[in-house]
């Protein structure tokens, strides 16, 4: 396959995952938004929203004041953030045009008509009138597109790479959402450390695994009350959970071992002992050293990754 | 000016109100006035109510636009925001050819492709042509699209024009008969056949019972043709060719025809990115190395090919191509310097090719043109400006040129300082009446003239699907097909008998 090809490919999927896990994060939050919360609190979990993609000063600049409104404007339909839903659909779609003779006529008429309408829906106004509807939809075209994916395409190289986009993409998501959220949660536990409301407590957590569809997951594995170090580790370490980082490693790891030749070794290594660390680690042992510390570090070398990536297979020096 | 209607034979209202009416329009539907060929279609179309066609016009519009066949236009951004890309307008009506019409054509598109492809192997290496005096040398020699590189250059099979696109138009003669005429030859990168595939597929779609009760020529094995004729023109050098389409990008606005070629294909739609020279062999990065090509289907000009021989700024082409192509390494379809044949000013002397090369008389004909570079003709244009079309030699896609009936004075006072100031790079015709075929607009069913580009595949041997790509003029009396001037197109039968 053309080096260039893999590239759209890969990029196409980062796209498409991108957009659906920021269109989670952000109906989650915006649920939560319609509980009765301090205002304060409610401002912090807005600001929060936009920590996750490192987006708090390009909003500043072009907003000002952090408002719900604002915050919702920015992060779906600004086409001067690189990380709006809009600019991630309009990449994935850019991406398919530039490959779509290496796609299945029904996976690219899939990311095409995602495209097309998500201008109608935004154009009539569905954001402000109806956002849970337009969350929904925006979830619900990447349900379908990776329904189309598995349904129609070969089963070769191309949809290698699609899906170590996938699953890169989720890996560096999954991790970013949780350092915000627990380190909001902690924040606003030393804040309420003497009267500790167990209600908020529920919402806070449930509302992260909500936002991985892992609420009920959650409960028929542990079969418990939401507790944070359990939701650290259905998010961090079960293999059996899809939108874990164990579970989004392995789908790397077992990707990449389908690609690489005897030239990239070394990508396939690094990519491996990651995944052996949360194959064979405790969650204990990582609170211990600290979420943050860990999820810094894991973020890191999910990039590190992704950069080997590139230069094995996607934009090669001449040979 | 006389009028000839492909559906109807009394012109003068011909097509008006077939559907406007329901009452009229089933008389008409029988009547004798509808050409033979036309009839059973006319039946059924008399029998179809409006909001039917335009709803059906309607989810033809939407399947387009959801399956991204669309063309680039740049600096523009539709309602949609889909940036720079446009739907062709695709007429619901069906341009209807005869067998035997056809037939006839086709021969004549065999015995035209085949001279031209002598022509240009003759122009780049004996130059027989020359010396039996048939064409001067100035009008080779002197012509921007004569490629010295290519001077004794020899390609597989001596073909150069693997692809030709010949846009053939019908007009009435005197006594009103139709008369085909190839208005011109194009032998560089034709495209639009990816409409005529697409056109097909939609009629299908929309309107399966057509074709259980009419008997119409498929074409949808086009692209097994085209890679036939590919593998045919690879280089000795390999028996199992990789084959390749060369894009100049998505930017381009015919990259939707070069994707959806090289996936019907099945090979691999390439960027001058993606190709390497190495040892004067092409090679493609791949994702395990560099991979040889051994045929590149360029739907890229010959100035961007190689910046190490022409355009030096060019960066959608492949730096040391030529030189791989010389050593005769790689096959470049068509190949480098087909213009010399297509151009405007070589054109009047395509009916003497085929009689030179091939000893045969044309069975096509050319339309009349004035050679503005002789005093002669150039008086003569001058002085009938207004019932002329004139066009730069070297122009195409409907720029550049003058269609002296729907022109202004001041528009033809313009022309004819251009043309003293340099005649030779302009030719004249008379304006031909282009025939018409009743088309969806507006205001209902009206006539609109149409052409017809089919496509000639040279490779062991010269062969084509029944049909082409009709294009049609949506603007009133507009003679203008090209869809970068507001064209669009219909789908074309050829009927069995």
């Amino acid at each position: 396959m053309l080096s260039r090809t893999a590239d759209h490919l890969y990029w196409m999927n980062r796209y498409t995952e991108r957009a659906e896990n920021t269109v989670r994060m952000l109906n989650v939050h915006y649920e939560t938004s319609l509980f009765p919360l301090p205002e304060n609190v409610a401002k912090l979990g807005w600001q929060g929203l936009l920590s996750i993609n490192e987006l708090l000063p390009a909003y500043t600049r072009l907003y000002g004041e952090v408002t719900p409104q604002g915050v919702m404007d920015f992060i779906v339909k600004n086409e001067a953030n690189p990380s709006s839903i809009l600019s991630c659909l309009r990449a994935a779609r850019e991406n398919a045009r530039a490959v779509r003779g290496a796609l299945t006529t029904e996976v690219w008429e899939t990311q095409n008509q995602t495209w097309l309408e998500v201008n109608r829906r935004l154009g009539d106004g569905e954001l402000e009138h109806d956002p849970g509807q337009f969350f929904e939809w925006v979830k619900f075209r990447s349900h379908h597109s990776r329904g189309v994916t598995f349904g129609t395409m070969l089963v070769d190289e191309a949809l290698y790479f699609m899906r170590l986009g996938t699953f890169l993409e989720r890996a560096d998501n999954t991790a970013r959402l949780m350092d915000v959220k627990f380190q909001a949660g902690q924040r606003d536990f030393m804040k309420s450390a003497k009267n500790k409301d167990q209600a908020y407590d529920f919402y806070h957590w449930s509302s992260i695994l909500r936002s991985v569809s892992g609420l009920e997951i959650y409960r028929k594995v542990y079969r418990d009350v939401i507790k944070p170090e359990r939701v650290a580790e259905l998010l961090i370490l079960r293999p059996d959970m899809p939108r874990s980082l164990h579970f989004s490693m392995n789908e790397v790891v077992d990707n990449l071992g389908r690609l690489v030749g005897d030239d990239n070794q070394d990508t396939l290594r690094l990519a491996g002992k990651l995944r052996a660390e949360l194959q064979y680690g405790r969650i204990d042992e990582l609170l211990a050293t600290g979420l943050h510390v860990f999820l810094t570090q894991f973020l890191n070398r999910v990039n590190d990754i992704g950069s080997c990536i590139s230069r094995d297979f996607l934009l090669p020096e001449t040979a | 000016m006389l009028k000839y209607d492909e559906m109807y034979c009394a012109s003068d209202a011909a097509g008006q109100g077939a559907l406007s009416s329901r009452s009229r329009s089933s008389e008409r539907g029988a009547a004798s006035d509808v050409r033979e060929h036309y009839r059973p279609y006319a039946k059924w179309l008399s029998r179809q109510n409006a909001e039917v066609m335009t709803a059906r016009r309607e989810e033809a519009e939407m399947i387009f636009r959801r399956v991204g066949i669309t063309f680039a236009v740049y600096g523009d951004k539709d309602e949609d925001g889909a940036g720079t890309e446009r739907l062709i307008p695709f007429d619901l009506i069906p341009r209807i050819i005869p067998a035997q019409e056809w037939a006839s054509m086709e021969k004549g598109l065999v015995q035209r492709v085949t001279a031209l492809n002598r022509f240009i192997h003759d122009i780049y290496h004996d130059q027989e042509i020359i010396k039996a005096g048939v064409l001067p040398s100035d009008q080779i020699l002197k012509n921007i699209q004569f490629r010295p590189e290519m001077i004794g250059v020899n390609v597989p099979n001596q073909i150069y024009s693997h692809i030709s696109g010949i846009d053939i138009v019908r007009a009435p003669d005197a006594n009103g008969n139709g008369r085909y005429f190839v208005l011109e030859d194009n032998l560089r990168v034709p495209s639009g056949v990816s409409y005529m595939l697409e056109n097909r597929k939609m009629m299908m779609r929309l309107f399966p019972e057509l074709f259980s009760s009419h008997r119409i020529s498929p074409v949808a094995h086009y692209p097994d043709l085209l890679l036939d004729t590919l593998r045919a023109s690879c280089p000795e050098t390999t028996a199992e060719p990789t084959v390749v389409v060369l894009t100049p990008g998505m930017y381009n606005s015919a990259y939707f025809e070069h994707a959806f070629l090289a996936q019907q294909m099945g090979i691999e739609l390439v960027e001058g990115q993606d190709l390497f020279v190495k040892d004067n062999f092409v090679y493609m990065r791949t994702t395990r190395g560099p991979k040889r090509v051994d045929v590149i289907y360029r739907r890229v000009d010959d100035d961007f090919l190689d910046p190490q021989v022409f355009r030096t700024d060019s960066s959608l082409g492949c730096p040391g191509l030529m030189q791989a192509y010389r050593a005769g390494h790689v096959a470049i379809c068509n190949a480098v310097g087909t213009g010399i044949a297509d151009d405007k000013s070589i054109y009047p002397y395509v009916p003497k090719m085929i009689e030179f090369y091939l000893g045969e008389s044309p069975i096509l004909s050319n339309v009349p043109t004035y050679m503005c570079r002789l005093a002669e003709d150039l008086k003569y244009v001058l002085a009938n400006l207004k019932d002329l079309v004139v066009k730069e030699v070297h122009g195409a896609g409907g720029y550049g040129m003058l269609v002296g009936p729907a022109a202004s004075s001041l528009e033809i006072e313009h022309f004819r300082k251009l043309l003293l100031a340099n005649p030779d790079n302009y030719i004249a015709q008379p304006t031909l009446s282009l025939s018409t075929c009743p088309t969806m607009v507006d205001s209902g069913i009206a006539p609109r003239h149409i052409d017809l580009r089919p496509f000639v595949l040279s490779g062991k041997k010269v062969q084509m699907v029944p049909g082409g790509l009709t294009r049609v003029a949506l603007k009133e009396g507009s003679l203008v097909v090209n869809s970068s001037q507001g064209g669009g197109t219909k789908d074309t039968w050829i009927e069995e008998v």
